[in-house]
């Protein structure tokens, strides 16, 4: 049976910051974001890169790490790279924001209804059912994830895997 | 009858020569053969360099003696690698140069072939954009964005990474104007928010102690005259920063020379006095600011840059105006008012009187009589480059700079070896200038196999060497904060470079005393040809004024100190 994951301390919160970046769909382009944060001691928490509506473009959504002081240099120095379009900071806005967690737990015959129960309360669904595993699909904000990992962790997490954050702005304004 | 296609090559040398590329400075490599071959057909000039760092300096030596960007030509593998430190240098101070790289064949990337290195990855931070052409189609296109990038914002270096097989492919892909350029991430700032303008001269009229703060942005914009028509409508004093020298003309009975931590000690006492102070394209660089918090905390602090990005970096301005510094200023000029600030101006040159710059005279050759006499026989009409170390802030003090883009030298990256070659670039691209390159023993020596390039292509460049044996500025830190337990600076072993520079088939001349300055200097003026002239300076020579690292700018040292210092808190 495989260990379950050890998972480092979380920043603290008022340092965790999100970023939204429209960029274009070159090779490259993600060493030149990376090499943004790292130059500056900052740690990417989650990063998450997909296609735009529009083919040429790719959208990014880093949840990253660091002193808030140096938030404002970093987008800007994301903003000046040729292949960046856009770069906004969504830190504290009332973006919509989303996360898919997968989860296998230890899940004997004994323990099996407490997790579902758990499962059930969170809206998570159990999409892979072992002898003396389960893994569980959960979707939300970031918080109602740790939530639920917290409650599963005593239990037997033997892995997890997270998607990353997401967002989006409400209404017309610009993501 | 069919016309024969362009190969890749082909067509990268026939963009260049529609950029307007006179000359490529370029070291040949298996990879890049095809590149080279096509050069052969080209009324573009090859200049075949020794090493490829050298290729860079001069293509960036070009650069800032013109505006217009200097090209690179190497190989893959370390030749590509052996350019680095020019981008680099070129980054740190916005310097357009674009460096084309032979590579490995598509096949081989990413296997360890001969000579692949992963060059688009190791040069990341020290280029503004780069390029790996895959499909030989994007020729025409990459050049064109690669010039534009380079050349226009903040200028940068930009890499251009083209494999063997691109090169040798066929490629028939029409030419781009620049306005077809498809860059949705890339933007130019130009005239400023108007709104910002206007709040700009309000500022500007409240003070009665104001200072214009000059820096590389007024150089590259050519903002020089519009900086002169503000300090003289505001009666406003001026200073420049090392890489600022030029854009206002240094000789002005308003100028008051260079800040920062060797600049003038009536700049530094005129900042540290200010009660506004308007950077114009200047980017509060730590040798300027030294410690932050200290510096000039009362004044108002205006700033206009051309990168937003350094907004708000080292510390927050009052206004950031975000535009082209020659044009910002034009908006501004008509807004501005004559401030009262001649008990200011009287001030200022009370400490121009009160503290000149000084050196001794006899006791031996001293590099600032040297430098100091350079300056009175060329009267600002040379250009200037300078390598790195002490003979640099010398010459950036007594070598005072008078035309927009007649000083260069390495500032941002303190890059010892530049100041001979890029010396060359300037010379090639301004051949009716004189030229001279003011380089220490230590930095000459890591540059110096270029005294072949210029011997062959009867580059006349005059080359001053100020040679101490020393590796001058490291030695004046040890003697200063350690106690003067030298470690790592002795050049004991020099080579005799007049024999040297003989050797080459350059003419070598000599200075041992302060009577055979103004002779040798003549003499070296009136050689058609590259010359290299080495004067053989006291070994122990300090620069003054001094602000150590990190030290408020109101302690700086005016000469030598009785009492032993606290180590600097800056880091260099």
């Amino acid at each position: 049976m495989a260990a379950p994951e050890r998972v480092a301390a979380p920043p603290a919160a008022s340092d965790i910051h999100t970023l939204s970046l429209y960029v274009s769909n070159k090779p490259g382009v993600l060493v030149r974001v990376a090499l943004v944060f790292a130059r500056r001691g900052f740690n990417i928490e989650s990063l998450v890169v997909s296609p735009a509506a529009h083919g040429d473009f790719s959208r990014m959504t880093i949840v990253c790490s660091g002193e808030r002081a140096n938030l404002e240099q970093i987008v800007k120095q994301l903003q000046k790279l040729v292949d960046v379009v856009q770069a906004i900071d969504h830190t504290g806005d009332e973006a919509y924001e989303t996360e898919i967690a997968l989860v296998k737990i230890q899940a004997n015959l004994d323990r099996r209804t407490q997790i579902l129960q758990i499962a059930e309360h969170f809206g998570a669904k159990a999409v892979d059912y072992g002898q003396e595993s389960l893994v569980l699909r959960v979707y939300g904000s970031t918080e109602k994830l740790d939530a639920f990992i917290g409650l599963l962790r005593p239990l037997g997490l033997i892995e997890l895997v997270r998607s990353g954050k997401i967002l989006m702005a409400r209404g017309l304004e610009q993501t | 009858m069919t016309q024969k296609i362009p190969t890749g090559a082909e067509r990268l040398v026939q963009a260049l020569e529609r950029e307007g590329v006179e000359y490529i400075f370029g070291l040949s490599g298996g990879a890049a053969i095809p590149i080279f071959d096509a050069l052969v057909d080209s009324k573009i000039e090859l200049v075949l360099v020794r090493h490829e760092q050298g290729a860079t300096h001069m293509a960036d030596g070009m650069a800032r003696a013109t505006g217009r960007p200097g090209v690179v030509l190497v190989t893959s593998g370390p030749g590509a690698t052996n350019t680095v430190t020019g981008l680099f240098t070129a980054h740190m101070d916005s310097a357009p140069i674009i460096v084309i790289c032979g590579q490995t064949l598509t096949a081989n990337l990413g296997k360890d072939a001969f000579q692949e290195a992963d060059v688009t990855g190791i040069t990341y931070p020290v280029v503004k954009h780069s390029y790996l052409i895959k499909d030989p189609q994007d020729i025409p296109r990459v050049v064109k964005e690669a010039f534009h990038i380079a050349t226009t914002g903040r200028p940068g270096p930009v890499l251009i990474d083209v494999p063997k097989d691109v090169g040798s492919a066929p490629c028939n892909a029409p030419f781009v104007d620049a306005r077809d350029l498809e860059l949705p991430g890339y933007r130019v700032p130009g005239r400023a928010a108007p709104e910002l303008v206007s709040r700009a001269a309000e500022l500007l009229r409240g003070s009665r102690r104001p200072i214009l703060y000059v820096g590389h942005g007024a150089v590259i914009s050519g903002a020089g005259k519009a900086v002169m028509a503000l300090a003289e409508k505001l009666r406003a004093p001026i200073v420049n920063t090392l890489l600022g020298k030029g854009a206002a003309d240094e000789t002005h009975p308003l100028h008051l020379g260079m800040l920062g931590m060797h600049g003038t000690a009536y700049a530094n006492k005129a900042v540290a006095d200010c009660d506004l102070i308007f950077s114009i394209g200047a980017r509060w660089d730590d040798r300027v600011t030294s410690k932050v918090e200290a510096f000039c905390p009362q004044a108002v602090k205006l700033h206009i840059d051309v990168d937003p990005s350094e907004f708000n970096k080292v510390l927050r301005p009052d206004l950031c105006i975000e535009g082209d510094a020659r044009l910002v200023l034009e908006d501004l000029l008509p807004l501005v008012e004559p401030a009262d600030t001649a008990a200011w101006l009287r001030q200022c040159n009370a400490w121009r009187r009160q503290y000149p710059l000084r050196y001794p005279k006899q006791g031996g050759l001293h590099a600032q009589h040297v430098l100091d006499r350079l300056n009175a026989l060329t009267q600002g009409s040379a250009v200037i480059t300078a390598d790195v170390g002490q003979h640099q802030m010398w010459a950036a003090q007594f070598c005072r700079t008078t035309t927009n883009r007649h000083w260069i030298t390495s500032g941002g990256a303190g890059t010892m070896g530049f100041g001979f070659p890029a010396a060359i670039g300037a010379k090639l691209a301004r051949p009716e200038a004189e030229v001279w390159a003011v380089v220490g023993d230590g930095g000459f020596q890591m540059t110096l196999c270029e005294l072949a390039t210029a011997a062959v292509h009867r580059i006349a460049v005059k080359v001053l060497v100020v040679n101490n044996n020393y590796l001058g500025m490291v030695r004046q830190w040890q003697e200063a904060f350690f106690d003067n337990r030298l470690s790592g600076v002795d050049l004991e072993g020099n080579p005799d470079f007049v024999k040297l520079a003989e050797a080459y088939g350059v003419k070598g001349l000599r200075i041992r005393r302060p009577a055979d300055i103004d002779r040798r200097l003549r003499e070296a003026r009136d050689h058609d040809g590259p010359v290299v002239v080495v004067a053989e300076v006291v070994k122990e020579g300090n620069v003054f004024p001094w602000i150590p690292a990190g030290a408020p700018i109101t302690d700086m040292l005016i000469e030598a100190p009785k009492r032993k210092l606290e180590k600097p808190s800056g880091s260099t």
